[in-house]
């Protein structure tokens, strides 16, 4: 049995097109694990919020041979609960199954579970679930990070050999550096949105959360291209390569000076800057550059995320689907239907965002907030842009800090929101970027993030490949 | 055609508003005749149980996203050309946020401040724009306050959610109901000709609402305007306006002022009522749909919709009018009943040696009048062919005018040949002759008090003789002829 939690995900893919391992066998592996931890409630890590009653029927063989996948929560999965952490969607069942899993369905990937997640995806610690917090498995003190913290800490803890998450402003890559796995976000439209539950429409982006780098470019492989149903997605230039490289002779690695030092927690800095010592001997150059505009990411991310998001939301009003306050006492008219739905059904962190995000768009402060934060993000992709002249890839901590303490920035959102600060400028800009643990700090796994120009995937897995194993982390440390 | 005769019943209007303009600029929602929705693959309804039309875009379920209808930007550009606006390069797609039952995502998603097309002309009023969007779900309102406050419940039918909209803006150029009315019939056999949309009014797939505001004739500045909302048919529309107009002047006579909101005409009552106030309305939140991508029209793209234009109802009038000489009424009447003019057209191509006119006088009122309300003539048994030959035959006398319609009615019923027809029917014009002058002296015996009072100078009286003939000869003889003959029996 453990012979099966030491498998890759593209390993275990290899062994059943062998013939040394069934799908039926790594499944019903998998199965038992989720469902125990399902199982144990508060006192496991609660990182699922549906798991498989039992393993798909034989099917035929397929690149992913019938590998299990955990789902981010806020993927429709048809006739699976789908509900975006959120107690407005408690139990809805959508009609249909979102692009990317079906396209990995479709290449043989088998829906092991669904991943508990902050609400709606808004969130950096997943302690922001109608469905309870999720726990590090490195420290079940701490937080997984968000807000695709069930599918990394899933994968840390071997529960699911891969997952599938969404990144918006850093959900992806901030989680898996705190739960000391690889996580990627795509370039922005590789992946259809066609069926994530949206959060901000012109940021989201689905990508793998893997133990390994081969392992998010197979999943990815499977997921990029046109997908009719999203208007903006995009043809991959070309195909996903499994990386093989060992070496980064004449690559240039650039460190923005504005996300690498101040504000940075100094464990992680020396974690950074071992992985650097790393690229260098690997035969990389390392330099300097400026994203000048980066330390106004933030700031714009939140007027124009919440600005999106409050307009997406919006659907979530009773209805038709999902929770309708007061069916039992009649409310009196249809504002009073709307308002209690949305009051009972939306969490503090969701509301908060809606609030901001219809401020920023309001008659009179349009330009202001939304107008201004548009500007500062065609600034920011100007930067990279510059920056991408300069050199081939962009490194920097993924996050300023380790995994913190549950509930120790549940109180400050603006601390909460400042995990963000190295992952959300890759994101307004809508360029890929990959984070690989890069080592330990207090005993807790610190991320690198490699970013680079957009659709230049293949580059960049080349390059986490190359320091991967040079550094060689050891994450068994967190399995359960 | 229709634009001339409308600066009339304008300035009729000012002249009876007596020191005050009315001002007024439409806004008119057309439905576009798309197969499928705007923005998923649902076919357009027609009249299907509800919500039978649906799926996970239209109906906003969690996670679906829009994608736009090429088909309805084609029409859109269409539209933009016949009205000879500018055609955007660019045009953006915006959300237009506001909670209510019939918006399933919670916002419509619209063209705001870069739509399709900008500027152009139609007749007498300018254009201001015309940009795409979608439509509303249906909402029934049970109970009896028929609104959905008060209402014991509110049904959705999602089956018209998404369908295709074209808004059109006018600038303020209207000057009164009868030239909002007129206008509105020309962009309304416009788009028919187009084949953009069916522009049915009651159905809703043609729907106007009016911006009206009053100022002092010779006043520049405008007064401060309302907008009256949804009138549903071309009378509604009239007598909408002409309420409101009559409401606002009522206020500026009073020495009040009018209040900017929007308003409800109920044809019913006559009654306008508000719907809100501008205070209460809605801060709609507009920002860039961030799901869709810009509209970026190649040359392709407008090339296709040039291949697809025809000729408009006004430019046709005006070709009729010069070309062939036709009356202003029969061009207009042929131009904007297309089938009409086209079966005219057809007519005229088989026999080039008839008046146009008199060929255009049997179409656009024979032919016309006989036919059911909504079919064409291409639809009866009457081809061209033989409305061309009837038309021959009647014009070089070899059959009367009356027997002329006769035959039109045997075509109408059995279809065939005119000349057959004439033949077994023994229609033949009568010989100028004996005959004919020995019927009108039996008709004279027989209506002694009509041919005396026709004697006596009462030039009506002659009907009941000529009617005589006409019976005893089957409508063959020839009315001009017949009176001649009775005018000179009786001496006068």
């Amino acid at each position: 049995m453990s012979d099966i939690l030491e498998l890759s995900a593209a390993q275990a893919a290899a062994a059943i097109a062998a013939g040394s391992l069934s799908a039926t066998e790594l499944f019903d592996f998998y199965r038992s694990r989720a469902a125990a931890d399902e199982a144990a409630g508060e006192d496991g890590l609660n990182c699922f919020t549906w798991v498989a009653e039992e393993a798909p029927g034989a099917s035929a063989p397929a690149p992913l041979g019938g590998v299990p996948l955990a789902v981010k929560d806020l993927f429709c999965t048809k006739g699976v609960p789908s509900q975006s952490g959120s107690r407005i969607l408690e139990g809805y069942l959508p009609p249909y199954t979102a692009s990317a899993v079906a396209r990995l369905d479709a290449a043989g990937a088998s829906l092991l579970a669904k991943t508990n997640q902050d609400e709606f995806a808004m969130g950096s610690s997943t302690e922001n679930s109608a469905f309870g917090v999720v726990r590090n498995p490195w420290d079940r003190r701490r937080v997984p990070g968000g807000s695709s913290g069930g599918s990394a800490a899933a994968v840390a803890a071997g529960l699911a050999p891969w997952a599938l998450g969404t990144d918006t402003g850093g959900s992806i890559r901030q989680p898996a550096a705190l739960c000391g796995i690889v996580g990627l976000k795509p370039t922005y439209g590789a992946i259809s949105r066609y069926g994530m539950i949206a959060f901000a429409s012109s940021l989201d982006q689905a990508g793998p959360l893997t133990r390994d780098v081969r392992d998010a470019a197979l999943m990815l492989r499977h997921m990029v291209g046109r997908d009719e149903c999203d208007a903006t997605s995009l043809q991959f230039p070309e195909a996903v390569a499994l990386p093989t490289a060992e070496r980064l002779d004449g690559v240039r690695l650039g460190v923005p000076e504005e996300l690498s030092g101040e504000g940075i927690e100094g464990g992680v800095l020396d974690a950074f800057q071992a992985a650097l010592a790393h690229a260098q001997e690997l035969g990389a150059e390392v330099s300097h550059v400026h994203l000048a505009h980066a330390p106004q990411a933030l700031s714009a991310y939140y007027v124009l995320a919440p600005a999106e998001a409050s307009s997406n939301l919006a659907r979530f009003d009773g209805v038709r689907y999902g929770m309708r306050a007061g069916d039992a006492d009649q409310p009196s008219d249809l504002l009073e239907m709307y308002t209690r739905t949305r009051h009972d059904g939306f969490g503090a962190e969701v509301k908060r965002r809606i609030m901001l995000g219809t401020y920023a768009l309001s008659s009179g402060y349009y330009d202001a907030y939304y107008g201004r934060a548009q500007r500062v993000r065609t600034k920011i992709a100007g930067d990279f842009a510059a920056a991408f002249e300069q050199v081939d890839l962009i490194v920097t901590p993924t996050a300023p800090t380790v995994a913190f303490a549950l509930g120790e920035k549940t109180d400050d959102p603006l601390a909460m929101y400042l995990n963000d600060v190295c992952t959300v400028p890759m994101s307004l800009a809508g360029i890929p970027a990959i984070s690989i643990p890069c080592g330990l700090s207090a005993g807790l796994p610190v991320g690198l993030q490699i970013a680079g120009p957009a659709f230049s995937e293949n580059r960049l897995l080349a390059a986490a490949h190359a320091l991967e194993q040079a550094i060689a982390f050891d994450g068994s440390g967190a399995r359960v | 055609m229709g634009v001339a005769h409308v600066s009339e019943q304008a300035s009729a209007i000012a002249t009876h508003t007596g020191a005050y303009e009315p001002v007024i600029g439409l806004e008119i929602h057309v439905q576009l005749a798309t197969a499928t929705k705007m923005f998923c693959g649902c076919e357009l309804s027609f009249g299907e149980p509800p919500n039978t039309r649906t799926c996970a875009v239209c109906l906003g379920l969690p996670g679906s996203l829009p994608v736009a209808n090429a088909r309805a930007v084609h029409f859109g550009l269409m539209i933009g050309m016949a009205l000879g606006s500018t055609l955007a390069p660019r045009s953006i797609f915006h959300r237009k946020n506001y909670f209510y039952p019939d918006l399933p995502k919670g916002y419509q998603i619209s063209q705001y401040d870069e739509p399709l097309c900008l500027g152009g002309r139609l007749g007498d009023v300018r254009i201001h724009r015309v940009h795409l969007e979608e439509d509303a779900a249906k909402l029934t309102h049970v109970g009896a306050s028929g609104r959905i406050h008060g209402s014991d419940a509110s049904i959705v039918d999602f089956n018209r959610g998404g369908t295709p909209l074209a808004e059109i803006v006018t600038e303020p150029d209207v000057r009164s109901p009868e030239q909002a009315s007129e206008w509105l019939k020309l962009l309304r056999v416009t788009l028919r000709q187009l084949g953009v949309s069916d522009v049915n009014m009651e159905e809703g797939s043609l729907r106007c609402d009016a911006n009206i505001s009053l100022r002092p004739v010779g006043a520049a500045e405008l007064g401060v305007k309302t907008e009256l909302k949804n009138m549903n048919s071309f009378r509604f529309i009239e007598r909408g306006i002409r309420a409101e107009i009559a409401r606002q002047e009522k206020i500026l006579r009073d020495g009040g002022q009018v209040s900017q909101e929007t308003l409800h005409f109920d044809p019913a009552s006559g009654a306008i009522t508000s719907l809100r106030s501008k205070e209460e309305a809605h801060d709609y939140r507009y920002f860039p749909e961030p799901d869709l991508l810009p509209v970026a029209i190649d040359r392709q793209m407008i090339d296709a919709a040039r291949a697809d234009m025809t000729e408009l109802p006004a430019a046709r009038a005006e070709r009729l009018r010069r070309e062939l000489g036709l009356s202003a009424e029969s061009a207009q009447m042929l131009a904007f009943r297309s089938g009409l003019g086209d079966f005219f057209e057809a007519a005229l191509g088989v026999q080039a040696d008839v008046a146009a006119q008199t060929l255009a006088n049997w179409v656009s009122v024979e032919l016309a009048s006989r036919l059911d309300d909504g079919l064409e003539p291409a639809q009866s048994r009457v081809t061209p062919e033989a409305l061309a030959q009837l038309v021959e035959l009647v014009a070089s006398k070899r059959v009367s005018v009356g027997a002329g319609r006769q035959v039109l009615d045997k075509l109408l019923a059995d279809g065939g040949d005119p000349a057959a027809i004439i033949a077994a029917e023994g229609l033949e014009a009568m010989d100028a002759g004996e005959d004919l002058a020995a019927i009108v002296a039996a008709a004279l015996a027989a209506n002694a008090d009509a041919a005396e009072r026709v004697r006596q100078g009462n030039a009506k009286a002659i009907g009941p003789i000529v009617g005589h003939v006409m019976r005893e000869t089957k409508g063959r003889a020839d009315g001009t002829e017949v009176a001649r003959l009775v005018h000179e029996q009786l001496g006068v």
